[in-house]
């Protein structure tokens, strides 16, 4: 009987061998290499902070791409990796509230009954005066340019309503005086990442080169000089000297301990939905054959222009451009006005005037104009502030400055854009720090970037068709969260070759794409 | 064991499956002991699957073997570049019931019930590969009755019709990414039962000398066809409605030849060996037809390729009542590179055989196996996926299989 045990028990010691065993469990490699993930602080902007759908949400944040690095980071020695918080946010709508008032639209999400993208329903609970006073491990504030993290009083509630703070960055800021970088170095970071720069020229750029009134022209400061970034507007574009003297003081504060870290560029606007998904000729010849009021104006104004203006091709399945404003152009109202008083028309008779304030600096635009993703739901539609039957936007009435990001103001952005990302990485190789170079990467989305597992991911914006592959979020500009891995898995990469690390990286195929609700 | 793997299963494309199995080679407990050889060894009657045209020289007039065996599949999988790791462990439960009855000199008519595809699949739902397969159930039942007829002295043939049933359930996520809005992946479920369809083995046995045997046997190639399946979505995003539709798939049972010697080299010991062909390459593709027009089908590639077995297995009766048996044999996997899909997770394996019988008088034996499959840890991927994608990942099976039976006859 005695036997029959010891049978027994090697029968059973046979069966627990059976349990299949690798060589090498999934994780014996990784390694941190020769970085140090201790303590891992991300200062950026909206990119870093988990901006999506024109918001950041309790939701989204948990995405962003500083996050999906933390637990990575977290397999070799990482340390714990906060957020600023999102509690307040209780029903994941995303949006901004100032003493109550509503200051920022909740997310996006496509409503499938309208299928269109729209604001979700409600109101928002983040409280902009909810101050946490706390230095977090990720340091992304939305909005923020470079010169933003360096400055004092970035932070302080009292400047939201004035326009001289962020509202984002006083949830958190330790003091109303502290900076962005400042609150970032009091981790002590051992690896940091910087993705800073893109709205020192990307918010001239979404606002068409247009100033916040929609109209006047922002300042290219490379043209200007100016060199003082505190008398900067809003949407102009940031002098390149100055933009090189404060990332470099951000950089070097940001090594000061020691720390290593990843660098990013700015990528183009030629690679974002935002600027690529309005076509430039987006007026069908089926939609302005049938009104006699345009056809008839553009062959009065073919002729005021001379030629600046063509008539309408009204064959069928033939698109026309559709009618802009550039700023850039000569005035020749008075021309207009002067044909149109002399054309024996007494509509444009009575209205020459108006014809040559309205048409004095329009043109069709062409396939070098970039019309910005907010413009789809206007042309086409009654401009409020203008007359009939001159007042149809892109059609009778030029669209204004604000939704055309012109060849011209294309050029000034690229310049700008060429010149950050050359002082990025002169200034990351001279502290030999890797570079995550995101504007070859989104310009590869452009023709499609085919990633490890051989899905091929493009920078499209969300239709049916590209459901499960589009990496931008309805706001046309930031990630959603599967863009987010993309980026997560770059810099990851990046961070392999660069300090001999061996983490993983995600499959962004299991990432959310677009949010789609029944109804809203 | 024949494969414990090979007849695989479905990816679906778009928003498809449907599912293949595993051909499990343990079709009796003597002849499994040895290596699951026999098509040239006429022991009992579980000559009745492996050469039926070797019933006619079974000694008693009748006889009956009935066996199961607890069958435990595991696979680990892990792919360092995402950081991934799942599993899987399955038991299945094979068994077969051989009866023959000894007509006279000449005819011996046999019946034969056994499970030569089984077994099943089941990762964690919603899994790194979840897309390809959450969860497979693959089951089909073979009744075979049989004839066995000698044809002169040293020669004979057998054979008969082979009627098989079977079912299947096949669970996988419609692509990698679509949830509703808790978060719960989407997922479709095929099944589909009472399948049947017909078929034949077929062969001869000739033994030249006293101690030597050759045998060679052919089992036709079955089409089970799946129609007006049940194909049914979950977790479907609230925005849409799920389709409503059936589904129709083809699923190839492989053709089989085999042909093999046995050897008394004493009145105590005998050797044998078997080489089987199982014509895969029948299997091109899995294709999943939905009903419902507006239903994209699902294609799925699967190339497999014809492949080979060669066993070898002996046996020792060292007196009246015990019998000892051990086999080997190298298991030729018919899944090509970059078609290694996670429904059928097996490369070429080697099994170990042992087992022995226990006489306990003259009509009555108790018989008991014991196999080990070992396969070498495997780099594959599955190139083909719907959306243009690789699944990649290595991959580690252990298979073992404990069983039991008894032998009557007078």
């Amino acid at each position: 009987m005695k036997n029959k045990f010891i049978y027994l028990a090697i029968l059973a010691a046979g069966f627990a061998s059976c349990e299949p065993e690798f060589e090498n469990e999934v994780g014996a490699n990784y390694t941190s290499g020769d970085a140090d993930f201790t303590t891992y602080v991300a200062v950026g902007n909206s990119l870093t902070a988990g901006y999506m759908d024109g918001t950041v949400s309790r939701g989204g944040q948990a995405y962003s791409f500083p996050n999906l690095l933390a637990q990575r980071f977290a397999l070799v020695g990482g340390g714990e990796f906060t957020q600023p918080s999102y509690a307040d946010d209780v029903n994941n709508l995303g949006g901004l509230t100032l003493g109550g008032i509503q200051i920022g639209s909740t997310r996006l999400v496509i409503d499938y009954s309208q299928s269109r993208p729209e604001n979700l329903v409600g109101t928002p609970t983040i409280e902009v005066s909810n101050l946490q006073a706390t230095a977090y491990n990720n340091m992304g504030v939305p909005g923020a340019k470079s010169f933003h993290l360096v400055a004092s009083g970035y932070g302080n509630l009292a400047g939201v309503a004035l326009g001289q703070s962020n509202p984002y960055f006083v949830r958190h800021a330790t003091t109303p005086s502290a900076t962005v970088l400042g609150d970032a170095m009091s981790k002590n970071p051992t690896f940091f990442t910087n993705w800073i720069g893109a709205n020192d020229v990307l918010s001239y750029a979404t606002n068409g080169g247009a100033q916040s009134d929609g109209v006047t022209p922002a300042a290219d400061h490379n043209t200007t000089g100016n060199m003082n970034p505190a008398t900067y507007g809003g949407n102009d574009i940031t002098n390149s000297t100055v933009f090189a003297s404060v990332y470099s003081t951000i950089v070097n504060t940001l090594i000061s301990g020691g720390a290593k870290g990843v660098v990013a560029t700015v990528p183009s606007v030629t690679s974002i939905p935002y600027f690529t998904t309005v076509p430039y000729n987006a007026l069908p010849a089926e939609a302005t054959s049938s009104n006699a009021t345009a056809i008839a104006l553009y062959q009065f104004l073919a002729v005021a222009t001379g030629g600046r203006i063509s008539p309408l091709n009204t064959a069928a399945g033939t698109k026309n451009p559709v009618l802009i404003k550039d700023n850039d152009l000569t005035d020749i109202s008075s021309t207009i006005q002067a044909y149109a008083a002399g054309s024996g028309n007494p509509l444009l008779m009575a209205n020459a005037a108006a014809l040559g304030a309205i048409y004095g600096q329009a043109r069709h635009a062409t396939s070098n104009d970039l019309v910005v993703l907010p413009a789809s739901s206007i042309i086409g539609q009654p401009n409020a502030s203008a007359t009939a039957p001159f007042n149809i936007n892109g059609v009778t009435w030029p669209l204004a400055n604000k939704w055309v990001l012109t060849a011209n103001e294309k050029t000034k952005v690229a310049n700008a854009t060429a010149s950050y990302n050359a002082a990025i990485v002169s200034i990351a190789n001279a502290n030999d720090l890797a570079v995550a170079d995101m504007n070859a990467i989104m310009n590869q989305l452009i023709s499609g970037l085919r990633v490890e597992d051989g899905t091929i991911y493009t920078a499209n914006y969300f239709s049916a068709a590209t459901a499960s592959t589009v990496l931008f979020s309805l706001d046309g500009v930031h990630p959603n969260p599967r863009g987010y891995a993309v980026i997560a898995n770059e810099i990851l990469k990046v961070i392999n070759s660069h300090y001999n690390a061996n983490l993983p990286i995600y499959t962004a195929a299991n990432f959310p794409g677009i949010n789609i609700v029944p109804t809203n | 064991m024949r494969k414990l793997l090979s007849l695989t299963l479905l990816a679906l494309a778009g928003s498809t499956a449907f599912a293949g199995g595993y051909r499990v080679s343990i079709q009796g407990q003597k002849q499994l002991a040895m290596g699951h050889t026999g098509v040239a060894v006429v022991n009992s009657a579980e000559v009745a699957f492996f050469n039926p045209a070797g019933m006619v020289y079974l000694d008693k007039k009748f006889n009956l073997s009935v066996g199961g065996n607890g069958l435990f599949a595991n696979t680990k999988f892990q792919n360092s570049q995402y950081g991934w790791e799942a599993e899987t462990k399955n038991v299945g439960t094979p068994f077969s019931i051989y009866a023959t009855y000894k007509l006279n000199d000449w005819f011996t008519a046999g019946l034969a019930v056994y499970t030569p595809y089984g077994s099943a699949v089941e990762w964690d739902q919603d899994w790194q590969g979840s897309h390809l397969v959450n969860n497979i159930d693959l089951q089909a039942i073979f009744v075979q009755p049989s004839l066995s007829i000698r044809v002169g002295e040293h020669f004979s043939v057998g054979g008969g019709p082979i009627l098989a049933t079977g079912s299947v359930n096949f669970n996988r996520n419609v692509d990698r990414s679509t949830t509703n809005s808790q978060g719960e992946r989407t997922d479709l479920t095929i099944e589909s039962k009472g399948i049947t369809a017909w078929g034949y083995t077929a062969g001869f046995m000739f033994n030249p000398t006293d101690k030597l045997r050759i045998g060679m046997n052919y089992r036709s190639e079955i089409m089970m066809e799946a129609r007006d399946g049940d194909a049914t979505f979950n977790d479907y995003p609230e925005f849409g409605t799920a389709p409503t539709t059936k589904f129709n798939a083809d699923l190839p049972l492989p053709a089989e030849l085999t042909v093999g010697l046995s050897y008394k080299f004493t009145d105590k010991f005998l050797m044998a060996f078997d080489y089987n062909r199982a014509m895969w390459s029948v299997y091109k593709n899995l294709d999943v037809d939905f009903t419902n027009p507006d239903l994209v089908d699902s294609h799925n590639p699967r190339n497999y390729k014809n492949s080979s077995t060669y066993r070898v297995g002996m046996q020792y009766a060292a007196n009246n009542k015990f019998t000892f048996r051990a086999g080997w044999y190298f298991d030729e996997s018919p899944v090509q590179d970059g078609y290694f899909a996670p429904e059928t997770p097996r490369n070429d394996s080697m099994g170990y055989t042992g087992g022995l019988t226990y006489q306990v008088n003259s009509k009555l034996g108790i018989d008991v196996s014991f196999l080990y499959l070992h396969f070498d840890e495997v780099d594959n991927s599955y190139d083909y996926v719907s959306d243009g994608s690789s699944f990649e990942g290595t991959y580690k099976s252990v298979v073992f299989s404990p069983g039991i039976g008894i032998t009557y006859g007078f």
